[in-house]
């Protein structure tokens, strides 16, 4: 292939980009379910979710 | 109540936090596997499909650079509307997807700023040169970073949201800048040989691998997209469930 080095690093730097950038989301979202389940179990819950308890 | 205003408190209904939440839990798996397929074929077309008579085996880096350099766009387009949502009906997703948007679209920038320097070298003989194009994109890029920073230092979250929302539409200048640059001004960068009135200028070799690879990035984007604007929502609400832990305690005492 000629231009190999051009042709393949700029697939390499667009898959390092596409999966830095879908891990970053990932772990964020990961991180907040476990604030989120944290602060459930500390028995601090939303006024709406609170409601549908004690019906 | 009108047409216009029913089909707006419609969608504001269906676009409530919770709502959204619940959307976004059954759509996120579809689209992130939509996203793979189309990356696979994207990429095999890629590899399979002939080089060019004159760029070679380079022709390759477009199905990269394009769809990256059209998300830089399109992302920018997102975030403007959503700018318009916060400032007109101050509806509360407005800003959470304009602050989802930002780190995605510098990223997509980044990206096609990089792999057209990657293709310049080879075939222009340089990986830069500050013209119409190229500079209006760096300008893209940068201010996505000021947004990001803008939001980021302000602690009031209504106050964020509104400066922002002015500060991007502002910006929205540039998105026709960059796109009619290549008219308007004498550019190294090439005019537009795709989204033209009369049609495709490129052969169908390198339209069809440029296509899926283009549905395949926005796809990625949108999946992206959707979980962000939900971290974002849990963030927002982690933040106010400690305020209100930290009131209720304060009254204990």
């Amino acid at each position: 292939m000629t231009h190999a080095f051009y042709v393949y690093a700029s697939y390499g730097f667009a898959a390092f980009m596409t999966a830095a950038v879908t891990l970053w989301t990932w772990a964020d979202g990961r991180a907040r379910r476990r604030e989120l389940a944290a602060l459930e179990a500390a028995g601090i819950r939303r006024r709406s979710a609170r409601k549908r308890d004690s019906e | 109540m009108s047409q216009t205003s029913l089909a707006i408190s419609k969608f504001s209904d269906l676009a409530n936090p919770t709502r959204f939440l619940a959307l976004a839990a059954r759509v996120i798996p579809w689209l992130a596997g939509i996203t793979a397929l189309c990356f696979l074929i994207g990429l095999y077309l890629s590899f399979s499909t002939e080089g060019d008579y004159q760029q070679g085996e380079t022709v390759r880096i477009m199905y990269v650079h394009v769809p990256a350099a059209w998300l830089s766009m399109m992302c920018y387009t997102i975030m403007s509307v959503s700018a318009i949502g916060t400032l007109v009906w101050r509806h509360p997703l407005a800003d959470v997807s304009a602050r989802a948007a930002a780190p995605l679209g510098a990223t997509f920038t980044l990206l096609a700023l990089v792999t057209g320097s990657l293709w310049g070298k080879p075939m222009w003989g340089t990986w830069w040169v500050w013209d119409a194009r190229l500079t209006s994109v760096f300008v893209l890029f940068l201010m996505y970073l000021g947004l990001i920073a803008l939001g980021r230092a302000i602690d009031d979250p209504s106050k964020a949201a509104r400066v922002s929302a002015v500060l991007i539409l502002v910006g929205f200048i540039n998105i026709p800048i960059i796109k009619f640059s290549v008219e308007w001004w004498n550019t190294l960068h090439q005019s537009a040989s795709v989204m033209r009135l009369d049609g495709p200028a490129i052969d169908p070799e390198f339209l069809r691998p440029l296509f899926v690879m283009a549905i395949a990035f926005t796809l990625l984007f949108f999946t992206l997209h959707i979980m962000a604007m939900r971290n974002e929502i849990w963030r927002r609400r982690i933040a106010a469930q400690r305020r209100l832990a930290a009131r209720m305690a304060s009254r204990e005492e």
